[in-house]
């Protein structure tokens, strides 16, 4: 994905050609996903150049988990942008996962991916800031996590556009940041985008779900957390 | 009769909760007491242990947004400082009209064209609140939105603190 990715492993053995099979496949993901770009799976499928029934496996099983993903959200995830489709809420979290899982694979213990900013932990206890999203240079809360994915949605903005898919001419902007933290990556991004896009409300939404924490941060710089969050929280 | 009168007594109960449910709609949280360092400090007086960031760093400081607690805007057009978004610069101005934000508007954004946005405000349920605070602990990874969002974010935050 066009997005940073830092992968970090910490176990005894360590081979860079390993390391550098997780950055291809990020590589692969953003050339299959990335709407931004002309020749990718998804815009080809936008173009209608391919049907979603002859699109390859990654591509067929990132969509039916969106439409799951739909279903379990009462439409407040949505991969659909008009008459397009936009994994991107969703894929993300997926991809981490996945190349989380490809570490395990290859015997690692002790590690995390990060891509922009959504992060799936293994191994042992790691550290993970909440960046402020006033000023990217802060932390305002610090959780320790061991296994669990952290993911922080935010103001999702396409083109001069700031997107709510719920109502695509009126974007959420009560609320600048939110950020999940779930059994895994997956979970916790999907989970994260859908309770964006409910604004507010969408804190409430984390609240329910079994097995998730979150922290949303309002336009004024107030915070609404789950009160399971401080079980997570250090500082 | 007892147990009769018990059963009304306990219908009667929860009528009167669904109802003041409804007629209540605001926020209903337990605010927590911030101890510690207060709201978090402008950016150039900052003593916080930079962390390690995946992101862009900033090129100018950025002032934080003070927690408002229960206040209005003021009425007028604010504004925001011009941020980085990786890309490109993004700018906001915000509109206040009866205390509310009635618009924000993108004044700068990499391909230069304007449009305005619309806000929405929704009420929430029952769960602890606290403003946001500076934590200056080392950490080993960092959660946020993406470059843009952030920038937006920004923008829109300095805009807002003007209008306060």
């Amino acid at each position: 994905m066009d997005m940073p990715v830092v992968v970090e492993v910490v176990d005894d053995k360590v081979r860079q050609e390993d390391i550098e099979k997780i950055f291809e496949y990020f590589k692969y993901i953003d050339d299959k996903f990335s709407t931004f770009k002309e020749d990718s799976e998804i815009t080809r499928i936008n173009r209608g150049e391919i049907k979603r029934e002859s699109s390859s496996n990654d591509m067929q099983e990132v969509l039916r988990l969106c439409d799951e993903t739909e279903a379990e959200t009462d439409g407040y995830f949505t991969m659909h942008r008009g008459e397009k489709l936009d994994p991107l809420g969703l894929v993300k979290g997926w991809a981490i996962w996945k190349a989380a899982g490809q570490l395990k694979d290859m015997g690692y213990k002790k590690y995390y991916v990060d891509a922009g900013g959504d992060i799936q932990t293994a191994g042992r206890k790691w550290r993970v800031g909440i960046r402020n999203p006033f000023n990217r240079n802060e932390n305002v809360r610090i959780v320790e996590v061991d296994g669990q994915g952290v993911a922080t949605s935010g103001t999702y903005i396409r083109g001069q556009h700031v997107v709510n898919p719920k109502k695509l001419d009126e974007p959420i902007t009560e609320i600048v940041s939110l950020s999940v933290i779930g059994p895994n990556i997956y979970e916790a991004d999907r989970m994260a985008t859908a309770a964006f896009a409910m604004g507010k409300l969408g804190i409430g939404f984390i609240s329910k779900l079994k097995g998730f924490e979150g922290y949303m941060i309002s336009k004024d710089g107030v915070a609404t957390f789950t009160p399971g969050w401080e079980k997570y929280a250090i500082h | 009769m007892k147990k009769l009168l018990l059963s009304l007594g306990v219908i009667g109960t929860f009528a009167i909760y669904g109802l003041s449910q409804q007629s209540s709609p605001e926020l209903a949280m337990m605010p927590v007491p911030t101890t510690g360092p207060s709201p978090v400090p402008d950016n150039s007086g900052s003593a916080a242990t930079p962390a390690p960031t995946s992101g862009q760093s900033s090129s100018q400081p950025v002032p934080t947004v003070p927690p408002v607690t229960g206040g209005q805007y003021k009425n007028g057009q604010y504004t925001g400082s011009v941020a980085d978004a990786y890309y490109g610069n993004i700018q906001v101005k915000a509109i206040i009209t009866n205390g509310l934000i009635s618009d924000v508007q993108f004044l700068q954004y990499p391909n230069d064209r304007r449009t305005s946005i619309m806000i929405n405000t929704q009420a929430m349920p029952l769960l602890r609140s606290e403003a946001i605070t500076a934590q200056s602990a080392n950490v080993d990874i960092i959660s946020g939105a993406t470059d843009s969002s952030q920038a937006f974010v920004e923008s829109l935050g300095s805009a807002l603190a003007q209008a306060k």
